[in-house]
């Protein structure tokens, strides 16, 4: 038997004692009760690793948490030689917090065993703090060493997301200067998106039957930009519908959807001169349940017989919905969105689909706007960007993965710089 | 027989929905119980909340409307009883003005069925306008977002909300969701902001959406659609409503299947008929 | 001036936000979380104008009007008031009036109308799935191999094979590596797209969804 554990065994007999725990036999203490018995060697052994107390928490140290809005101080320590090792009985340690050193310690959270680490979010800024991480057995406690002072304060900058603000100002700067660019009259070109040019034609076609033309703007709030790059196409549409004076009828899924959509259309004809034609009845708020919102707007379909049918937005499961009974309907259909899951039904029961992206170069193409235009070439030299570091990030991975020893270290930075960080 | 297949080019769409309406009725009428096998997405949902320690606090959004409830609500359940069971809490929140009443069916479908007691093992914390905004005020108070609970009683009377008071006390994030605003946004704003744990259950429809989040680990586990609910209920052994449904799934897919390659027979006969011409 | 405000508004609120993610200090924090709150308010706050549009619409138009289905829209507005009325008076917790047009109505009537997502994909499906070409041959296929794939079925049909032929196996392969690329594809370049858009709309550059140009 070594020496430290004869010695655990004298502290674990008088700490028994103190305790008043009767160890083995009777003698010492109240007698059995019926059918108890007594204790055995293993309920020894029990008894004695829960009379030791655990081993301290060690090496707490406590700073502030970088890159935050302040009142944040990490403390972190070794866990108790007793948590997970050694006689594994630590039940948690008790964070305790003190503005002096050496007293005044007052609990301010426990954590479960095997935890090394813990955020203390209540702390105020510029106040210097000490620490004190307390193990727990089931019966005893004991205190590590108090950590040096710590205060929290409120940083500028979110260290952790440098990377994500290196590559918006790129991006940024890609799209400002072909803005500037294109306003100081350069040509910029502009592929040919055949959904828009469908557009006009299904609009054309149904001036011609004397039908109006149905512009749903999706089911999003304002707040998602498809809904706001959906209602720069309505400008374009309702400028269209207002020359050939076709009715146009646009039911909404939001309130603030709806009103900014009359706005749009209000000006739209205003602006080639037709405001008697501007119907404000057309511009319907039906509701914000999305099946209630797919059951109406199917009743308009059948009810009002509209010949070109324009879904322009963010969509989910009433796509197809909307979809299916346009085309049963008959109408010559166009959609727009940016929601993948959507694509497949829009393009099985639509004549042409404007996919994810093209949504949001509609506005662009439409108006023909240089700087608008400058702003589409861009974003393509960001996707430019994007694609190279995909091809240049597979190739430093595949050749890690190889076994090329040099590469690692710059395909972990390289990694590492596109990591999405949180808070 | 060729005048049969040539009919079904102009088939009326309504036959169609009639095969598949007795497909879906019939399988219920007279189950036949197809074993289900768990992929790997369902699975690790499941790990993550198995591997939770007790007494960690889960947040379930329920961002679903009643259309949702044959697919999502059987999630919801599943993921209930399976933290119940764990002795895990739950706090739940919703975006859509109709999920709280059908969190709260069932909450307390559960909370019966493992004794648990309101405020103390879990919250319905009801609806907030806001949606990508809300989530984001969660990060800075949840109290703060949510005064009062679906019932209307402070948050500060209810003993579990005393723990919280935003993100960091959360231990693990499920998005049970339809649409917008959803998991899409509970992982652009809240996973990817302030590093939550997270799974998510959505539509069949829109799973496809959310593999990429998959992948890229930013999403622990996903359940899609009836399928996703039915392998989630035999994980935590208690098969429920979509474990029944998934017969009538098999059956209805099946259908689709036999209808396409009689539309494809008829396709080609009369492309023949018409090089022939 | 019209144009102009909202312009600054839009400026200043996109602006808070976006310095939001990247600076943590109260300063910034608070104003951003403020911004937030308001907006949660100005949605709520906007039922009213769908309230008001539904009203001018159906109550001082298509009823006294008579025009074609009038009668539904005494449905549409009974039904609003009811739910309205109901839910402010006893309010919206489990076992209240509200509660029960919910259960019993809305839950039933919502749950029909995505239930009939399975007759419209049907019939969709049989529209668009022909062996036109050997692309829509292959769409055909896959599409046939993930539909077995994700119900018990196809574990079933296949369960004797080799694991990498079973059904469900290639499913989760073709979502995950030939579907994902896809997906993965459309959604960067959509990303690209709003930021742009957004960086747009902030500077004030877009504003056709103001209105006018």
């Amino acid at each position: 038997m070594s020496v430290h554990s004869s010695i655990s065994i004298i502290v674990m007999l008088i700490a028994s004692l103190a305790a008043g725990i009767d160890i083995g036999g009777s003698a010492a203490g109240a007698p059995l009760q019926p059918g108890e018995e007594p204790l055995g060697e293993s309920a020894f052994l029990e008894a004695f690793i829960a009379t030791r107390p655990p081993g301290p928490a060690t090496s707490v140290v406590a700073h502030d948490v970088p890159g935050d809005g302040g009142r944040q101080i990490a403390i972190s320590w070794t866990r108790s030689r007793d948590d997970g090792a050694g006689d594994d009985d630590v039940v948690g340690y008790d964070i305790l917090r003190s503005t002096q050193p050496g007293r005044g310690y007052l609990l301010i959270d426990e954590v479960p065993p095997g935890v090394e680490s813990y955020v203390d979010t209540t702390a105020t800024d510029g106040t210097t703090y000490y620490y004190i991480v307390r193990a727990k057995d089931d019966m005893q406690t004991v205190d590590s060493e108090p950590s040096g002072p710590a205060a929290s304060r409120a940083n500028w900058f979110r260290t952790r997301r440098l990377n994500m603000f290196i590559i918006l100002v790129l991006f940024f700067s890609f799209v400002l200067t072909y803005i500037a660019q294109a306003r100081r009259g350069k040509e910029l070109f502009v592929r040919r998106i055949p959904g828009l040019t469908a557009v006009e034609e299904a609009i054309g076609r149904a001036t011609e039957m004397g039908k109006p033309v149905l512009y749903v703007p999706g089911i999003g709030e304002i707040d998602n930009i498809m809904t706001v790059a959906s209602l720069s196409i309505l400008t374009h549409v309702a400028k269209i519908t207002a020359r050939y004076e076709s009715p146009l009828l646009v039911p909404t899924a939001r309130a603030v959807v709806m009103s900014a959509a009359e706005e749009v259309v209000k000006e739209a004809y205003l602006s080639v001169g037709k405001p008697d034609a501007y119907n404000p009845d057309n511009i319907r708020y039906l509701s914000d349940a999305q099946f209630a919102f797919a059951a109406a707007v199917n009743g308009i379909m059948l009810r009002e017989r509209p010949a070109a049918n324009l879904y322009m937005g963010a969509f989910w499961a009433e796509s197809l919905l909307l979809a299916e009974t346009g085309f049963e309907a008959g109408a010559i259909q166009v959609a727009g969105t940016a929601m993948v899951s959507q694509l497949p039904f829009f393009i099985t029961a639509c004549d042409y689909t404007l996919i994810g992206e093209e949504l949001y170069a509609a506005s662009a193409y439409l108006s023909r706007e240089p700087k608008l235009l400058g702003s589409l070439k861009g974003s393509d030299l960001g996707k430019a960007f994007v694609m190279v570091a995909i091809i240049v990030g597979v190739i430093m991975e595949t050749a890690v993965a190889f076994g090329v020893a040099p590469l690692t270290a710059i395909a972990d930075i390289f990694r590492n710089f596109f990591y999405v960080a949180g808070q | 027989m060729i005048r049969f297949f040539e009919r079904l080019q102009s088939i009326d769409r309504r036959v169609v929905f009639l095969f598949v309406a007795i497909c879906v009725v019939l399988p219920f009428l007279f189950p036949f119980r197809l074993p289900v096998a768990v992929g790997r997405s369902t699975r690790g949902l499941f790990d993550e909340i198995e591997g939770l320690p007790e007494g960690s606090i889960v947040m379930l959004a329920g961002d679903y409307s009643p259309d949702g409830m044959p697919e999502l609500q059987p999630m919801t359940l599943a993921v209930y009883r399976h933290c119940f069971s764990r002795n895990l809490r739950v706090i739940s929140v919703c975006l859509w003005p109709e999920g709280p009443p059908l969190v709260e069916a069932a909450h307390q479908q559960v909370a019966a069925e493992y004794g648990k007691e309101y405020g103390v093992d879990y919250v319905n914390l009801g609806y907030t306008t806001g949606g990508p905004n809300a989530m984001v005020e969660m990060g800075t108070s949840i109290p703060g977002l949510f005064p009062r609970d679906f019932y209307l009683t402070p948050v500060e009377e209810l003993p579990l909300m005393r723990k919280i008071s935003n993100f960091a006390d959360i231990a693990f994030l499920v998005s049970i969701s339809a649409g917008t605003p959803g998991t899409r946004e509970w992982v652009q704003q809240v996973q990817s902001r302030f590093d939550v744990p997270m799974g998510a259950g959505v539509t069949a429809v829109s799973a496809p959406n959310f593999y990429p989040y998959m992948e890229s680990g930013q999403l622990l586990g996903l359940l899609g659609g009836m399928a996703g609910a039915a392998e989630y209920e035999i994980l935590i052994e208690q098969p429920g409503t979509a474990a029944r449904g998934m017969d009538a799934q098999s059956a209805v897919h099946l259908l689709i299947i036999l209808f396409v390659v009689l539309g494809n027979i008829s396709y080609l006969l009369s492309r023949r008929r018409e090089s022939e011409a | 001036m019209r144009r102009e405000i909202p312009l600054i508004i839009t400026f200043v609120a996109g602006f808070v936000q976006l310095v939001d993610f990247f600076v943590p200090h109260p300063l910034v924090a608070n104003a951003a979380s403020e911004l937030r709150q308001w907006s949660v308010i100005v949605i709520a706050a906007s039922i009213v104008l769908g309230i008001g549009n539904l009203l001018r619409i159906h109550l001082f138009e298509r009823i006294p009007r008579r025009t074609a289905g009038w009668p539904y829209s005494i449905v549409l507005l009974a039904g609003m008031f009811a739910m309205m009325i109901t839910g402010l008076v006893w309010g919206v917790g489990e076992g209240t009036p509200f509660n029960y047009l919910f259960r019993h109505l809305k839950v039933h009537l919502d749950m029909t109308m995505f239930a009939l997502l399975a007759f419209f994909i049907a019939s969709a499906a049989y529209r668009a799935f022909r062996v036109r070409n050997w692309e829509a041959t292959l769409l055909l296929l896959a599409a046939v191999i993930v539909m077995l794939g994700r119900v018990p079925l196809g574990s079933l049909l296949t369960r004797g094979l080799p694991t990498a032929l079973q059904l469900p196996v290639v499913t989760e392969w073709i979502m995950n590596v030939p579907n994902m690329i896809g997906f993965r594809g459309i959604m960067m370049g959509a990303a690209m797209g709003v930021m742009a858009m957004g960086l747009r709309i902030i500077l004030g550059i877009e504003r056709a969804y103001l209105g006018g140009e």
